[in-house]
C-alpha cells in the first residue's frame, strides 16, 4: 500500500496552506486520495504555521504520526518536524540535512513574490519524490489559473535544484475535488434548498460565511453577516417566517449568545439550520484548534423543553449529504436542526466525491381547510406551516405558551396541550429518522472489540478499527438518538472503547443514558486531532 | 377593511388608562385608512406590555423575545419585502436590551417602522427604570434613584442615519395617525418614538400635557434644524417636548441594495459543480 505524508511549514503570512493545497493537487494528478492537516495558530503574522498532506490509495481522513518528506520554510519547521524525515529546505534561511534548496536566492534572481518561496520548494519536492516536471507544471496551472507562468518558472528553479531520492508511484486514477468540510456543509445547505445563510464570523465556521458569500455572488442566495450572534439567529427566524429557508453558522462563544434565539426556534416552530463549528473552550479557548467538548452543550442548549435534530457528520462526504437533508428535516419537522461540526471536519481539505444532484426528499404538502391555524394539532404534533401572506388568514407565531392560532395563553389546560404537541413532534421525528442510517459501522463486522466515536474522529478510529480488527460504530444523528439502529450494531460486542476529543466524555454520557456502559474511554483535549499512530498506542493500551 | 375588523379576540389586559391602547387603536385606524388587508401586514414585537399588541392585533404576527424583535423583523422584509412590518418595542425593549439592533436597523435603513411605546418604565415587570426614565428615577431596583442620567433616542437615530425620526404622543391620537401613516409610507427605516403613558408605574401625563408642542413649518429635511428640535429636550429636565415628523430623508432601503439581482430560482446543481469545478 502506498501511503505517503508530506509536510510543509513556515511562519503565518507565508501562505503554508495554498502550498498544502499545490502539494495535494500534485499527488492528486498523481492518482492518490488526499486529506490535509493544517495547524495554524490565532494570529496572522509569525508563529508557526504547517500543513501536513497524506496520499493514499483509498479514501482517508487522518494523519499518520510522522512525515515522510519535510519542506521547510523556517528553522522552526526543521527542528520540529524535520527530525528522521526526508528533509528540503530553504538553506538561505535555516540550516539541516537533506536538501538545501537557495529558495531566498532564486527568488530575487527570477524577481518573484517572497511569498513564492514555497513555490519554490514544491519544485524541489517533486524533483527528490520522482514526480516528472509535466505534473508540477500541471498542478500549478490548475491552481494558480493566470499567474501560473511565474509560479511554474520558479518551481521548476527549485525541482531542477534537487535530486532524486524515491519515487511516488503514479496511480491511474482521476484526481477528486479537494473539499474542507465547511465546502461541503455549504453547498449541502445549498443542495438542501436552502435560500440564505446568516453568519457571524467565528473560527472554525467563517469559512463557510466566505465559501457562502462567494458562492452566492450572482444568483437568489442571499448571505447575511449583522451584527452579532444574536441578531444572527433572530434576523434568521425572521426570514424563515418570510418563507426562506434559511441557516446560521458559528461557534462556541457565538453559540452562546444564540441559544435564547435557539429556545425561541424550538417554541415558535419555526425551522432553521445551525451550524455549529466545535473548538476548544471554556471561553475563548483555542480558536484555530478542534474539540468536540460542546456536544452536551448541543444537546440541551436553550431553556424549556423542545425536540431537536442534532447531526454530527464525520467526512465531507456526510457533511454534503447530511448539511442538504437538514434543511429538509427543520422544514419537514418546523424544529431546529444543528449541524454539529469542528475544525477538524471543517478546515481540513480531503478528496471528496459528492453528486451535486444529490436527492433531498421533497416536504410533504398537506392544505390546511378553513381558517388557517399555525399551530392547529395534528396527531403527529406537526402543523401546517404556512408563510404570509395566507389570503384571507393571518400567520400568528409567538415565544410565549400559546393556542392552536398563536394567541398567548397562561391556561393550564391549554399549556399542556403545548407540551404535549411538543412531545408528540419528537416522537414523530423519531420515528421518521429511522428511515436514515443515522449511523455508520466500520472494521471487521463480528469484533468483540468496538470503537465508539464521533464526528471528526471517525476517520481516524475507521483506520485503527481496520489495522486491529476492531469494529467502529459511529452515530451520525446524536439526536434523537437512534437507539435501535445502536443497539442493532452492538451485536457480538462485549467491550465498548469510546473515543472522543473531549475531557469529561460526553459521548460516554449520552450513552449511559441510554443504559449503553463503556468499558474504557480515550480522550483528547489538545485541540489536536488523533494521529493514527498515537492513537493506535493508545488503543492497545486500553485493550489490555 | 374596517379598523375593527384588526382587532383580534385574544383578551385585552393593558391596565385602564394605559397609553397602548391609543397606539393599537391608532395602528388599526391608519392601516385600515392605507387599504392595508391584514395579510400583508406584520407585527413584530418584543416582550413587555407593549408587546402584547402582537396577540391583540388580527394580523400577521412575530411575538419574539425582549430586545430582539428589530432583527426579527429585518429577516420577514428581506424574506418578503412585500409585506409591512412594523415594529412594536418598548424602551426597556430597544433601548436596553437590543439597543444595538436599533441602531443597525437605522445605519442599514431597513423599510420597516419601528415604534417606540416608550412609558419610561419597565411595565411588565413592575416598575424598573430604563434608558430613558428621567435622572433619579427611584423604581423597585433603584429605590434610592439612578445614579445616570437618560439617552435621548431621536438624537441617537440621528447620529446613526436613520431617514425617518419623529415622536407622538399617547393623548394625541390624531397627531400619531399622521406621523403613522407618514411613517408606514416612509421607504426606509422609520423610527417613530411614542411618549405612552403607563398609568400603573411612571404616568407623567401631566407634565406631557404642559410641555409637548408641535413645531409649525419645520421643515423635516432640514438636519440643522431637525437636529436643534430633537435637542430640545433630552429626556431629564423640564423644556419644550416637540412632537410630529422631526427628520425625514430619502436613501437607499437595505432590502433594495440587498436583493438587487436576487429575484429567479437558484441553480443548485450549477452552483455545485462550478464550485468543485475550481478544486
Ligand atoms: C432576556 C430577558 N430578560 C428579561 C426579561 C424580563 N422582562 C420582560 S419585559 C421586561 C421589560 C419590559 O420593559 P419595556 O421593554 O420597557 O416594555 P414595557 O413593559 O414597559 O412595555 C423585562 C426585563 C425577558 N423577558 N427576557
Ligand atoms: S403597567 Fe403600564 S404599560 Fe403596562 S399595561 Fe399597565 S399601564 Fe400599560
Ligand atoms: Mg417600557
Amino acid at each position: 500500500m502506498n501511503d505517503y505524508s508530506i509536510c510543509i511549514g513556515g511562519q503565518a503570512g507565508e501562505g503554508i496552506n495554498k502550498a498544502g493545497l499545490l502539494i495535494g493537487r500534485v499527488l492528486g494528478l498523481l492518482g492518490y486520495h488526499l486529506y490535509m492537516y493544517y495547524d495554524y495558530p490565532s494570529l496572522i503574522r509569525g508563529g508557526h504555521n504547517f500543513a501536513i498532506l497524506r496520499a493514499a490509495e483509498d479514501t482517508i481522513g487522518a494523519i499518520q504520526g510522522k512525515p515522510e518528506i519535510v519542506c521547510a520554510l523556517d528553522q522552526e519547521t526543521v527542528n520540529r518536524h524535520g527530525n528522521g524525515s526526508l528533509l528540503i529546505y530553504d538553506s538561505d534561511d535555516c540550516k539541516g540535512e537533506g536538501i538545501g534548496i537557495p529558495a531566498t536566492t532564486i527568488i530575487r534572481e527570477e524577481g518573484g513574490a517572497p511569498i513564492a518561496r514555497n513555490t519554490v520548494l514544491i519544485g524541489a519536492f517533486c524533483r527528490a519524490a520522482g514526480i516528472p516536471p509535466e505534473i508540477l507544471k500541471e498542478a500549478i496551472q490548475k491552481e494558480f489559473g493566470g499567474r501560473a507562468d511565474e509560479n511554474q518558472r520558479l518551481a521548476l528553479r527549485g525541482y531542477h535544484a534537487a535530486e532524486e531520492r524515491m519515487q511516488i508511484p503514479i496511480r491511474t486514477h482521476d484526481p477528486l475535488p479537494m473539499l474542507a468540510g465547511n465546502d461541503a456543509i455549504a453547498l449541502g445547505l445549498i443542495r438542501g434548498g436552502l435560500d440564505a445563510y446568516v453568519s457571524y464570523p467565528m473560527t472554525p465556521s467563517s469559512s463557510i460565511l466566505h465559501t457562502m458569500a462567494d458562492l452566492a455572488q450572482n444568483t437568489p442566495v442571499l448571505v447575511i453577516h449583522p451584527e452579532n450572534e444574536i441578531a444572527v439567529i433572530t434576523m434568521a427566524l425572521g426570514l424563515s417566517y418570510a418563507g426562506k429557508r434559511v441557516a446560521v453558522g458559528t461557534s462556541g462563544g457565538g453559540f452562546c449568545l444564540m441559544t435564547e434565539g435557539v429556545s425561541l426556534a424550538g417554541m415558535a416552530e419555526q425551522p432553521v439550520v445551525i451550524v455549529m463549528a466545535m473548538r476548544p473552550g471554556p471561553s475563548t479557548g483555542m480558536p484555530t484548534y478542534s474539540s468536540q467538548g460542546d456536544l452536551g452543550f448541543v444537546l440541551h442548549a436553550g431553556h424549556g423543553e423542545f425536540p431537536r435534530i442534532v447531526i454530527a457528520p464525520g467526512t465531507t462526504e456526510e457533511a454534503y449529504e447530511w448539511s442538504a437533508r437538514a434543511v429538509h428535516l427543520a422544514w419537514q419537522f418546523q424544529v431546529p436542526v444543528f449541524v454539529l461540526s469542528d475544525k477538524n471536519l471543517g478546515e481540513h481539505p480531503k478528496s471528496t466525491s459528492i453528486d451535486p444532484a444529490f436527492a433531498v426528499p421533497i416536504a410533504s404538502i398537506r392544505s390546511p381547510r378553513g381558517t388557517y391555524a399555525r399551530y392547529c394539532n395534528m396527531p403527529d404534533g406537526i402543523s401546517f406551516f404556512y408563510p404570509p401572506p395566507l389570503s384571507g388568514n393571518v400567520v400568528k407565531v409567538n415565544s410565549y405558551t400559546h393556542d392552536d392560532v398563536g394567541i398567548t395563553t397562561e391556561d393550564p389546560d391549554l399549556a399542556a396541550a403545548s407540551a404535549v404537541k411538543q412531545i408528540r413532534k419528537g416522537a414523530t421525528i423519531e420515528n421518521e429518522m429511522a428511515y436514515y442510517g443515522c449511523l455508520r459501522v466500520d472494521g471487521r463486522e463480528d469484533a468483540p472489540v468496538a470503537l465508539i466515536c464521533f464526528g471528526s474522529t471517525g476517520e481516524a478510529c475507521r483506520e485503527i478499527g481496520e489495522r486491529l480488527s476492531l469494529k467502529v460504530i459511529r452515530p451520525i444523528v446524536l439526536a434523537p438518538f437512534p437507539l435501535a439502529q445502536f443497539s442493532d450494531a452492538l451485536a457480538g460486542v462485549e467491550r465498548m472503547i469510546v473515543v472522543e476529543e473531549n475531557a469529561t466524555g460526553q459521548l460516554d454520557s449520552l450513552l449511559r443514558g441510554y443504559g449503553i456502559v463503556s468499558d474504557r474511554r480515550i480522550a483528547n483535549v489538545s485541540g489536536r486531532p488523533f494521529f493514527l499512530d498515537e492513537l493506535e498506542l493508545k488503543v492497545r493500551g486500553v485493550m489490555q | 377593511m374596517k379598523g375593527a375588523e384588526f382587532i383580534s379576540h385574544a383578551q385585552n389586559t393593558w391596565c385602564p388608562g394605559c397609553g397602548n391602547f391609543v397606539i393599537q387603536h391608532t395602528i388599526k385606524d391608519v392601516l385600515s385608512g392605507l387599504g392595508k388587508l391584514p395579510e400583508e401586514v406584520v407585527i413584530v414585537s418584543g416582550i413587555g406590555c407593549h408587546a402584547k399588541i402582537a396577540d391583540y392585533m388580527q394580523t400577521n404576527s412575530f411575538y419574539a423575545i425582549h430586545g430582539r424583535g428589530i432583527p426579527v423583523a429585518t429577516g420577514i422584509h428581506l424574506g418578503n419585502p412585500q409585506l409591512t412590518v412594523i415594529c412594536s418595542a418598548g424602551d426597556g425593549d430597544a433601548y436596553a436590551e437590543g439597543l444595538d439592533h436599533l441602531i443597525f436597523a437605522a445605519k442599514r435603513n431597513v423599510d420597516i417602522t419601528v415604534i417606540i411605546h416608550d412609558n419610561r418604565v419597565y411595565g411588565l415587570t413592575t416598575g424598573q427604570y430604563t434608558p430613558t426614565s428621567p435622572p433619579g428615577f427611584a423604581g423597585k431596583s433603584t429605590p434610592e434613584g439612578t445614579h445616570e442620567d437618560p439617552i435621548n433616542p431621536p438624537d441617537l437615530m440621528l447620529a446613526s442615519g436613520a431617514t425617518f425620526i419623529a415622536r407622538s404622543y399617547s393623548r394625541d391620537k390624531k397627531g400619531m395617525a399622521e406621523v403613522l401613516k407618514r411613517a408606514i409610507l416612509h421607504k426606509g427605516f422609520s423610527f417613530v418614538e411614542v411618549l405612552q403613558v403607563c398609568a400603573s408605574f411612571y404616568d407623567a401625563h401631566a407634565c406631557y400635557d404642559e410641555h409637548v408642542y408641535t413645531p409649525e413649518g419645520h421643515d423635516p429635511a432640514n438636519r440643522d434644524s431637525a437636529e436643534r428640535l430633537i435637542r430640545e429636550w433630552n429626556y431629564a429636565g423640564e423644556g419644550a417636548i416637540p412632537l410630529g415628523v422631526l427628520y425625514e430623508r430619502d436613501a437607499p432601503t437595505f432590502g433594495e441594495r440587498v436583493l438587487a439581482g436576487k429575484e429567479g430560482e437558484i441553480d443548485r446543481t450549477g452552483i455545485i459543480e462550478r464550485a468543485i469545478g475550481k478544486r
